[in-house]
């Protein structure tokens, strides 16, 4: 993957003279003395994230956290005080007007918290507002707009007002909006936070559907951990204007890194969230025979491979017993239930059988490791660090 | 005893005259200026509500208002009308209304524009408020004293003094109406690559309009007071009326011009009113955008929007 936008060391001072500012921060001052001293707000302090290209990032925080100051600064809706913002490698920070609307033009979308709908067009005339700012012909955005209506399923709804449409719907008029532009980049503001529960499930759903597709980069805002999780490849935490932690959705879960962090984990559903990856045992092989390799562990099944790694059979515990003692290994059985690394643990749970085994199988169809009713309860119960990796930790 | 006339008295009267003088003769060119489009404007405005026969004259009328506001309203603004024909004051009214109506567009031509200014410019708006109240507070009598000195008497000046008297209300409504646009889509709008132009047109505007409209509608009732009050200066119209009947101590005389001025006062109030608050049925499109609002005006048939509406509705359906 590669990075579509890299935010390097960004700070906001919400003043005209953020000089003195920026200095006690670089001397590493916080937010809360800055204001003491000099009376004025940090907004952000020395942010940096790199956004790869096709990843939904969630910048995650409570309110005041600085991540709607964030978004903002990416599109520069807010002035960076200092910083840079790179798309695919170009510092926008710095570029005058018209280039900047060139790039909000083309670039880089946004959808609201409120919709932000214009309420006296009707929706087409909405869909196409990027396209008639940017001077794109009538009938041409006309059919462009058409077409993203179409994708986001409100095909039926462009000659109504946006008054006589359900939340859920205007914000797909929003989503349908940011899209018709073709913009690559797609801030996303608080989107769903203004929705109902269930509507809200619907447009994450949707969302997610769309991204299989479309592969955006977005930079979604929320202050729903939950929301974060469900969408989100990788997770940005900030917290008085700081980036506190940043990681993929799982690994944060697991080694919070912060108490500030671990507050939002801690109700977390981590059956929906870890996979059979992060729970399962990796076999060790116990013998090799004519017929292939035995892997298991004590107490355990024991998985028959072959040379490709594939699984050939399951023999039981005492089989693997007798085997380790050199004995017959006996009947082989195809008894045994196959997961996928990514499957989620109440997946893995809902097909699991006393008695039964469960082989971890990747996409090539090698065996990968094996997991245990006390497996998934372990992890599902567990807070225990444990090693991943791609991930960062920014002192909080 | 200490009297306030024992004060050594300033010669203030002494000189604002001189002043005054010195201005009037030296910036005459100016003024002329500033007389001569009121003029002509108001010149052609009383030439048609003059011209045209009265029948016509409330046909036309009901009509207008029929469309801009509801039938309620139109029969109220026909009747009234027809009550202010048999009060004998007819043609005084359409004087007055000659004067409603050219204040109107002036203030129009130059009050929104300069409202605009003020929304975008926290420096210009902080200079021109102050402007407003000053205005605004002033009692209307008060206002006839310079334009007498710098205009002259008749009715020209006292339109003049319409124009002035009346334009705070929208310049204040537009600057309001402006501001107080929702920040998500202003900020909507920058985001997808609005420039200034853009901004101002496709998100400030239209959507400012219902409080543009509710500030012409406080223009057009000072207006009318106004023209009721420049009577003194020697304009004519409905105010003359009053005038010569007080002076005449006729009070059914001042009477008949009394209630001349309250039905037209309503008539119009009425009228602009109902232009300003958006109707629970009406699309907001109807009253988006400046132009569908003007075409409105001379559309008879509800905007063929609706219609096609309907049919590319049933098309996508």
């Amino acid at each position: 993957m590669t990075e579509r936008l890299e935010i390097k060391n960004l700070y906001k001072i919400f003043s005209d003279a953020p000089g003195p500012a920026l200095e006690m921060l670089a001397k590493g001052s916080g937010k809360s003395e800055v204001f003491e001293k000099l009376g004025v707000v940090v907004g952000l302090n020395n942010v940096s994230l790199t956004v790869p290209q096709g990843a939904v990032y969630m910048i995650m925080g409570l309110s005041g956290s600085g991540k709607s100051t964030f978004a903002r600064c990416v599109n520069r809706l807010n002035e960076p005080s200092a910083g840079q913002v790179l798309l695919d490698g170009r510092d926008i920070v710095p570029i005058g007007e018209a280039e900047l609307r060139e790039v909000r033009r083309t670039r880089i979308s946004m959808v609201f918290q409120h919709f932000a709908l214009l309420p006296n067009k009707r929706v087409i005339d909405n869909v196409e507002f990027g396209l008639k700012l940017r001077g794109v012909p009538a009938a041409e955005r006309r059919r462009r707009a058409e077409e993203v209506l179409t994708v986001v399923g409100l095909a039926r709804w462009g000659y109504h007002f946006p008054h006589e449409l359900s939340g859920g719907m205007r914000q797909r008029v929003g989503l349908a909006r940011a899209l018709a532009t073709d913009a690559d980049i797609l801030i996303m503001d608080e989107a769903f936070s203004a929705l109902d529960p269930l509507i809200r499930t619907e447009m994450q759903d949707e969302l997610l559907r769309l991204q299989r597709t479309l592969h955006k980069t977005i930079l979604f805002i929320t202050h729903d951990f939950q929301e974060a999780l469900k969408l989100g490849t990788r997770i940005a935490i900030m917290s008085e204007g700081e980036l506190v932690r940043d990681g993929t959705p799982q690994s944060i879960v697991l080694e919070p890194g912060s108490d500030y962090v671990a507050a939002f984990t801690r109700e977390i559903d981590r059956s929906r969230l870890f996979d059979a990856r992060l729970a399962m045992r990796p076999a060790e092989p116990v013998l090799k025979s004519a017929q292939g390799t035995l892997v298991g562990e004590a107490g355990g099944f024991g998985f028959m491979l072959d040379g490709n790694g594939k699984v050939l059979g399951v023999v039981d515990a005492g089989g693997l017993g007798r085997a380790r003692a050199g004995g017959e290994i006996g009947a082989l059985s195809a008894d045994y239930v196959s997961v996928s690394p990514g499957a989620k643990l109440i997946e893995v749970a809902r097909n699991y059988r006393d008695g039964r085994p469960i082989a971890v199988i990747d996409d090539d169809g090698r065996f990968i490791g094996t997991l245990g009713a006390d497996d998934i309860l372990a992890r599902i119960a567990s807070t225990a660090p444990q090693a991943v990796t791609g991930e960062r930790h920014v002192q909080g | 005893m200490f009297k306030a006339d024992d004060l050594a008295v300033f010669p203030v009267d002494l000189w604002i005259q001189q002043g005054v003088s010195w201005l009037a003769l030296n910036l005459r060119p100016f003024f002329l200026a500033i007389k001569w489009p009121i003029e002509s404007l108001l010149g052609l405005n009383d030439w048609i509500f003059h011209a045209v026969h009265f029948p016509i004259f409330v046909v036309a009328f009901f009509l207008i208002a029929w469309r801009l506001s509801t039938l309620g309203i139109a029969v109220f603004s026909a009747v009234s009308l027809i009550v202010i024909a048999m009060l004998g004051v007819w043609n005084e009214a359409m004087t007055t209304l000659s004067l409603i109506s050219t204040a109107i567009v002036f203030c129009a031509v130059v009050g929104i524009p300069i409202g605009i200014w003020c929304a975008r410019s926290d420096r210009v708006w902080n200079v021109v408020r102050p402007i407003l109240d000053i205005m605004q507070t002033t009692p209307s009598f008060v206002y006839l004293v310079p334009v007498v000195m710098l205009f002259g008497v008749g009715t020209v000046p006292g339109e003049v003094a319409v124009v002035t008297a009346a334009a705070p209300p929208l310049i204040r409504f537009t600057n309001l109406g402006i501001r107080m646009v929702e920040r998500e889509i202003v900020e909507a709008g920058l985001a997808f690559g609005a420039d200034r132009r853009q901004l101002l047109f496709e998100i400030q505007l239209p959507l400012a309009i219902p409080t543009i409209l509710g500030g012409l509608n406080q223009t057009v009732l000072t207006a009318m007071v106004l023209s009721v009050v420049v009577a003194m200066i020697g304009a004519e119209g409905l105010g003359l009326v009053v005038l010569q009947g007080l002076g005449r101590l006729d009070v059914g005389r001042a009477a008949v011009g009394g209630i001349a001025i309250v039905l037209l006062a309503m008539v119009l109030d009425r009228v602009t009113q109902q232009m300003a608050t958006p109707r629970k049925s009406g699309r907001p499109a109807e009253r988006g955008s400046l132009m569908r609002t003007v075409v409105r005006v001379f559309r008879g048939g509800r905007p063929d929007e609706t219609v096609q509406v309907v049919t590319r509705a049933k098309e996508a359906l």
